[in-house]
């Protein structure tokens, strides 16, 4: 099996690194840099607990092998906390409207309407539900997510 | 215990933060797969491709050259050195293994596993390894399996029934003959899942030196500890399991049993950690996946102003090839078997048959969604048999506000309700009389338009004495929970709980009843999941019932606490303790408030000031409180009447659909859920529950179901394939809330996870039944695939 050398960028930060080819990004993010915020749902590209930015796109790093990211700047859920470590204003929002039960869809479901929030700083709910639409989760039925976004949209626009 | 003091809380049912949630938006949450225990193996499992085979031979040497393998395990080795898993049931001549043993019994058994440095190599290995089958006809129908002597799942066992039971409560003849009417119908509920995006994980490490198996798994089950020690043959207190893992979702079905023996066994032999991440082919075809697949036969009895007397109902389960506790989902439904209606008498047959299938696991209301769904319908039946309103039938023989506790049939006391305030409520929210009109235009317009409505009751909280009922060596007549408290020096506060949780926010419970006792912010309490062997008394986090019964815990360990601080305070205070007055933590005496005592001194004391405890006090400050099963400890009387839960929750469900004629497709475009809990402990927390059991129904109801062809192929192992809904397919549901507090509980509360799993399917089957209904169709299955849909409106036929 081939390995390659890889220069990534994750959360501002860069890594250099030596990887099989066959290793997905998912996997290389959890294990190699102990990113174990982004979680392992199917590894097919349906459910989206594995999703991240690519270059600010979201994508589902379980499709990814490790060597496309290379040179590539990624955002992990980790990423969207402030410097210290705390809940950013789409997280905290997150919390205030418990837009979650076992929290395993939710990093996944945090990048998505993150992306969403960089386009449109004020979706409607139909437009919050096409961004979470390929991110699946089995405990809210989605109405507390989709509420969250809606608050976290109205706190981001007051601040502006 | 007391009545609700809803007037005066300061943090229960108050919308605060659950404290779990921070975690889990900055991507900290430790779940399963986060821990990384240095050496640690991976495992890949080798599955069976056949329904039905002997194995003639393995052939594991290719796959052990493979370098970085460590070991091929086969059931023949691992036979050798466990003893098999215990059934729920009493089924001797049943034999179950981890691993398959000389024959497999459903597609995607596991027939050996490979343990390699990571788990690619360990899947390139697994592929090596060469086994040879002669394929053997499968058993895949229910009904064959009933009936069938020569095609057995377990040869030895002599059938396919696993269990049998007819009960009877109550004139039931005498009511049939006396009522106007009665009609039978069949439905059938589809075998789905409740399926968490996390599948099931587990990591074991033998600690050679204590001879202690340590565990980590992503569990949510009873007895997984003996069990696990039993197959193992190791003391019950050499096993610890670490239950500060953060379950990824589980709706009853993280099981994992079998998986936690391959590891543990191999954790020993390998001296190795040992991990098994299930992937989510594992998970869907052969973990612990599949829930209740059931066929109901029902007769209602019911006179022609509505009144419903009696039923007889046939229930035919099919169970696959090994359950653990799955068959049991038979009998919670005993305990709300007439639903909240006012019915004299009922028979019910229970049948639970094995199959060519996986394996049946609990599910999400353990069998009392399929058992109200059924229910939901007969109502319906009766209804438009008497051509009469679905909602007058429900208000004729809802039970009323002043007959509680209401005792039925089959010995359940229902402890409160106000059935009828909720769907009142429900109706005026929905504004019924206005969706009849959308209706009526909808149906002039030519399109297929339906309203829902349904009913259901929440048991929560249970004893476990429907494991007695179904099998009577297991003389189980509670399932009690504990809780404890420590105090330490400082005056800081834990909570120690004794199981894993899977998203229902049991540190956010705890600490906030725990709050709510010694009038302490509950954002300052920590709560702590302790490991089985530091636990508090534990059952499982099961069945609705951690409000009640951890919650109820969590109040009486406080308030053993608060009586310690009072005693500290009246021996120094040189008070008596009714003179003495608690407020977040001080101690006042009530006449002069100056004369007091910090909680810093009473704590201070409590661990280090022995000179100044009361005599013969025990020093430090924490307390155990056993909470147990309110009305449990009993077991059956002859006619096998028994109280299994102590509480029951109420929701009526409001759907509006309408259908694409064309396509077949539902569209659910409104969604009204009144729900009664009783005190709402969090109530954002309720909700979430609700609407998150809710959109399992949707599921359930319009897309969920394992597939299997008549030869025991297994069709849907994939996202892609079992179709799980989407943000587009739930609806925005408008919930509504109510408060009848229980008598039972600390503080008026009870169960809340299951109650909108349990009543929306009926309330969708209940909405698409009704747009069918001008064109004279019906469909009694679920799911309602647009498919089948799209056949009855275009042909007449629910093949798909
Ligand atoms: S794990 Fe990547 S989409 Fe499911
Ligand atoms: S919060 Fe559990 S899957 Fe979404």
């Amino acid at each position: 099996m081939s390995s390659h050398n890889i220069r990534i960028s994750v959360n501002e930060k860069t890594y250099r690194s030596t990887v099989d080819s066959r290793i997905t990004l998912l996997d290389f993010l959890r294990n190699d840099l102990s990113l174990t915020g982004t979680h392992v749902g199917c590894e097919h590209g349906v459910c989206g607990a594995c999703s991240i930015l690519y270059d600010g796109t979201p994508v589902r790093s379980c499709s990814l092998l490790a060597i496309q990211a290379d040179k590539r700047q990624i955002t992990t859920v980790e990423g969207l906390c402030n410097a210290d470590g705390s809940p950013g204003v789409l997280q905290k929002a997150f919390c205030d409207a418990h837009a979650m039960q076992c929290g395993y869809c939710t990093p996944g479901m945090l990048i998505s309407a993150h992306a969403l929030l960089e386009q449109n700083s004020n979706p409607s709910a139909d437009e919050i539900k096409e961004s979470i639409g390929g991110n699946l989760c089995r405990c809210t039925g989605y109405i507390q997510i989709i509420e969250a976004v809606q608050l976290a949209s109205q706190r981001l626009r007051n601040s502006r | 215990m007391r009545k609700s003091k809803s007037t005066n809380l300061r943090y229960i049912s108050k919308k605060r933060r659950v404290i779990e949630d921070e975690r889990f938006v900055c991507g900290t949450g430790k779940f399963v797969q986060d821990i990384q225990l240095s050496d640690t193996k991976h495992i890949a499992i080798v599955q069976s491709p056949y329904a039905k085979a002997n194995i003639i031979s393995i052939n594991s040497k290719p796959a052990s050259e493979l370098d970085g393998v460590h070991a091929v395990l086969t059931g023949a080795e691992l036979a050798n050195h466990t003893d098999p898993i215990r059934f729920g049931l009493n089924l001797p001549n049943v034999t179950w293994y981890p691993l398959a043993v000389n024959m497999v019994r459903y597609v995607g058994e596991w027939v050996a596993v490979v343990v390699a440095d990571n788990p690619y190599l360990a899947e390139d290995a697994a592929e090596l390894v060469e086994v040879n089958y002669e394929a053997l006809d499968p058993i895949i129908d229910p009904e064959e399996a009933y009936t069938d002597s020569k095609r057995l799942v377990h040869p030895e066992h002599g059938s396919n029934i696993l269990y049998e039971g007819h009960f009877c409560w109550g004139p039931v003849e005498e009511d049939f003959a006396k009522s106007d009417f009665s009609l039978s119908f069949r439905v059938r509920w589809g075998r789905s899942s409740t399926v968490p995006i996390e599948t099931f994980g587990v990591v074991a490490e033998w600690d050679e030196g204590r001879e202690m198996l340590e565990i980590w798994a992503s569990i949510q089950m009873p007895n997984f500890v003996e069990l696990l020690a039993s197959a193992m043959r190791i003391p019950l207190n050499s096993v610890r399991l670490h239950q500060d893992v953060d379950v990824g979702g589980s709706y009853g079905v993280k099981r994992g049993i079998k998986h936690a023996i391959i590891v543990s066994y191999l954790a020993r032999k390998l001296r190795n950690p040992i991990r098994l991440i299930e992937d989510r082919l594992i998970n869907m075809s052969s973990g612990d996946a599949h829930g209740p697949d059931r066929i109901f036969d029902t007769n209602i009895a019911f006179n022609k102003d509505g009144k419903v007397n009696s039923l007889k109902i046939r229930a035919l389960d099919d169970a696959g090839a090994y359950p653990g506790r799955g068959p049991f989902q038979l009998a919670k439904p005993i305990s709300a078997i007439v639903g909240p209606y006012k019915i004299n008498s009922v028979e019910y047959d229970a049948i639970s048959v094995t199959t060519n299938k996986t394996g049946q696991v609990p599910v999400r209301g353990f069998g009392q969604s399929p058992t109200n769904y059924m229910l939901e319908t007969a109502i319906d039946r009766v209804a438009r048999h008497l051509n009469q309103r679905r909602l007058d039938i429900r208000i004729k023989n809802l039970i009323k506000n002043d007959e509680f506790p209401y005792l039925i049939p089959s010995g359940s006391s229902y402890d409160s309700g106000d059935y009828l305030g909720v769907l009142q409520k429900t109706l005026d929210r929905a504004d019924y009389e206005n969706l009849m009109k959308r209706r009526k235009n909808a149906r002039i317009d030519g399109r297929l338009a339906g309203i829902g409505l349904a009913t259901c009751l929440e048991p929560g909280g249970g004893n476990n004495i429907f494991e007695y009922l179904m099998n009577p060596s297991a003389e189980i007549t509670t399932f009690t929970e504990g809780c404890e408290i420590k105090v330490d020096p400082d005056g800081l506060i834990t909570g120690v709980m004794g199981t894993t949780s899977s998203g229902q926010g049991h540190e956010t419970l705890v600490a906030t009843i725990i709050g709510e006792e010694l009038e302490f912010d509950p954002a300052l309490i920590r709560v702590v999941h302790a490991d089985s062997l530091n636990a508090p008394v534990t059952r499982s986090p099961v069945a609705s019932r951690m409000a009640i019964m951890l919650g109820s815990a969590a109040a009486g360990a406080a308030q053993k606490i608060k009586a310690k601080a009072l005693a500290i305070a009246a021996e120094n205070l040189g008070r008596p303790i009714e003179k003495l007055e608690y407020a977040e933590g001080t101690v006042f005496d009530q006449i002069n408030t100056s004369h007091n005592i910090s909680w810093s001194e009473i704590c201070f004391i409590a661990h280090k000031a022995y000179h100044k405890l009361p005599h013969g006090m025990e020093p430090g400050m924490r307390a155990h409180n056993v909470f147990q099963v309110p009305g449990g400890g009993q077991l059956p009387d002859t006619d096998q009447r028994v109280q299994i839960y102590p509480c029951f929750s109420f929701q009526v469900h409001i759907p509006y659909v309408e259908i694409d004629q064309h396509t077949g497709k539902v569209s659910i475009l409104n969604y009204f859920v009144g729900h009664d809990c009783g005190t709402q402990i969090n109530p954002d927390i309720v909700r979430g529950m609700v609407i998150g059991g809710l959109a399992h129904g949707v599921g359930a109801a319009l897309y969920e179901k394992f597939q299997y062809l008549p030869d025991g192929q297994f069709l849907n192992a994939t996202f892609a394939d079992y179709l799980m809904p989407s943000a587009y397919e739930i609806p925005m549901v408008t919930d509504i809330e109510h408060c009848t507090p229980s008598p039972l509980t600390s503080h008026g509360q009870k169960g809340s996870g299951e109650g909108g799993y349990l009543g929306a399917p009926a309330a969708i089957s209940s909405a698409v039944n009704d747009a069918l209904a001008p064109r004279g169709l019906s469909i009694c299955e679920l799911p309602m695939r647009s498919s089948i849909i799209e056949g009855l409106l275009n042909n007449g036929s629910t093949s798909q």
